[in-house]
């Protein structure tokens, strides 16, 4: 680094482009949303503030509330899922695909993550037609396993479509932990594991042992990466359930309750202050989530390192 | 000395292991795959044989075009392709070019408030840009760009980047001071110099772009929210309006989606090592 002396006027010309769109596009909307959230339409069309009054209308108002509260709900189980499937199915892959004993190593990475690429809307009709009972395939699946009198239209159902969707998603992302786990894995010195080995600890000892504390780093980045996609979630379930998310709102997240609320959705008129004020309680939430990660989880570790 | 690496007694828990590793990684591939391979062949074969043998490759007898025929005649899926390219395509340039003169800038000079904008910068990496979409829409219905797709193109370019200031300056960090100054020295111009930092850090320009276009290509919010005419449609919202209207057209339905899943698996199989080994190395710092 170079301490500059003149006015740096090539300071501005690099760093100004970048901040001003950065800005303008997405710092300022954010904090524009969070102020249109604190006001209300009038009948002559103009907005007048209001404090927090929408904010105690969703979560107190019978007609808000329980849509609010099922949507939360929801989410955490869309979330659960992914922490208790996707997350521990991408270390079981990752811990694989770094292993030396493993061939084509190269050739199954990068099977493994070609869904990651694909878009959430293909995925989404690409597993509606697995499921549909007119092709059939689910159930010629299951019957490999003797299991075909299992097949159910899963995602019609209330009991079982959101996780269904949940495990749809896990489908779809578990290729971005896996990749975030092996370059985690990779970056253990190859001493260390020896050294173990010469002590004579087996392949299970070794990985629970020293490399699975050693890349804790990566698996409180994943958790986080995980929380802040999970309750910003929105077009498989817009894809797959359409806008009123249902069966009877089984599958209703905060992603689509936004949308829902904003645009409107059939009988119900779109409320561009409602939907604001539920875009920030969706920022509370993983202003939370991330808070949470860096303070308690991030500053747990340091202490552990020194 | 090179030493290799200590191998387990080659018994039979060694191959058990072997065995049991490839085992999950097979079982798993399939899972991955399978979904992908059933609609793409099955896009390639005339009705009866889609539900009667859905597993067989399309054969002489069952090979039909009738679903990609229905796709171009009911879609403007060109134009929509067309569309998607250039908002994607220009919103990577503006994000590469834009964060990397500003990543250059942090990495490089010592001046206030260089660990606060820095900061600043990287805000956006974890709070997602759709929380303000409301804002977003009055913005763009006032400056009259609603429907087209320069609404997208300022949108992405800002969501891009974070993310990519964040990954080009800690890899300029790492750029060695020496070549700088002997450019200086030479008489270089602060802008020459980041001209001669830029092909330095290509693999890390590769890894930002695959990870800025991605989401681009892919995303179905904010077409759907600012640029859902006809005329301003992306791949992904068309097929998804397609996909919604011809739910009951088989043929139809696996055509558009094998159209739309193509271009993006054959980019990525082409730049898959460049993404995974630029994710890898990105991670480890």
């Amino acid at each position: 680094m170079k301490p500059t002396k003149r006015f740096p006027v090539h300071l501005v010309v690099f760093l100004a482009p970048a901040t001003l769109v950065y800005t303008v596009f997405m710092i300022y909307p954010l904090f524009d949303s969070l102020r249109l959230s604190m006001f209300t339409p009038l009948p002559d069309r103009t907005e007048t503030f209001a404090g927090l009054a929408n904010y105690v209308r969703l979560f107190t108002d019978a007609n808000w509330a329980p849509f609010l509260w099922n949507a939360i709900r929801n989410n955490f189980v869309f979330f659960a899922v992914h922490m208790l499937v996707q997350n521990p199915l991408g270390l079981l892959l990752a811990a694989l695909l770094s292993s030396h004993v493993v061939r084509f190593r190269a050739v199954f990475r990068t099977l493994l993550f070609l869904p990651t690429v694909l878009s959430i809307v293909l995925v989404g009709f690409i597993w509606r037609l697995i499921m549909s009972p007119i092709w059939g395939i689910s159930e010629d699946v299951l019957g490999l396993f003797g299991l075909a009198h299992l097949n159910q239209p899963w995602l019609g159902l209330e009991a079982t479509a959101l996780v269904t969707l949940s495990l749809i998603s896990v489908w779809q992302w578990v290729g971005i932990p896996m990749l975030l786990f092996l370059a985690a894995l990779v970056g253990i010195p190859d001493e260390l594991i020896e050294a173990a080995r010469v002590d004579g600890a087996n392949a299970w000892q070794v990985f629970w042992g020293i490399k699975f504390p050693l890349i804790l780093p990566t698996v409180g980045i994943v958790g986080v990466l995980t929380f802040v996609a999970n309750f910003n979630a929105f077009d498989l379930i817009y894809t797959t359930q359409r806008a009123l998310a249902g069966p009877n709102f089984s599958t209703d997240i905060l992603g689509t309750f936004f949308f829902r609320t904003f645009f409107g959705a059939q009988l119900q008129p779109g409320n561009p202050t409602m939907g604001a004020t539920v875009a920030g309680v969706m920022f509370l939430i993983i202003l939370g989530g991330v808070l949470v990660y860096l303070f308690a989880y991030q500053r747990r570790l340091q202490r552990i390192e020194l | 000395m090179t030493r290799r690496p200590l191998r387990p007694g080659r018994g039979f828990g060694y191959w058990a292991q072997v065995l049991g590793a490839h085992a999950v990684l097979l079982l798993y591939s399939g899972i991955a795959l399978f979904p992908i391979v059933l609609v793409v062949i099955n896009s390639f074969k005339e009705r009866r044989s889609i539900f009667r043998t859905p597993y067989a490759l399309p054969d002489a007898e069952s090979f039909s075009l009738v679903g990609y025929q229905t796709v171009f005649s009911g879609a403007r899926f060109d134009l929509y392709f067309l569309n998607s390219l250039f908002v994607t395509g220009v919103s990577l340039a503006l994000v590469l070019l834009l964060a990397s003169m500003a990543a250059h800038a942090l990495a490089e000079y010592r001046f206030t408030g260089n660990a606060f904008l820095g900061l600043y910068l990287a805000m956006g990496i974890m709070i997602p840009i759709r929380l303000g979409t409301v804002s977003i829409l009055r913005m763009m219905v006032a400056l009259g760009l609603t429907d087209t797709l320069w609404s997208l193109i300022l949108v992405y370019t800002a969501q891009g980047i974070p993310l990519a200031v964040f990954i080009l300056s800690s890899f300029m960090r790492q750029v060695p001071g020496e070549l700088k100054d002997a450019a200086r020295i030479d008489g270089a111009s602060e802008y020459r110099i980041y001209g001669l930092i830029l092909p330095l850090v290509r693999p890390a320009l590769g890894t930002v772009a695959v990870f800025t276009m991605i989401p681009i290509w892919n995303d179905l919010w904010f077409p759907l929210v600012l640029a859902s005419s006809e005329r301003s449609k992306t791949v992904i919202l068309g097929a998804q309006i397609f996909l919604g209207q011809y739910v009951n057209d088989w043929n139809a339905v696996l055509a558009s989606l094998t159209l739309a899943m193509v271009p993006i698996i054959v980019l990525y199989v082409i730049f898959s090592r460049q993404l995974i080994r630029g994710l890898t190395q990105g991670a480890v710092k």
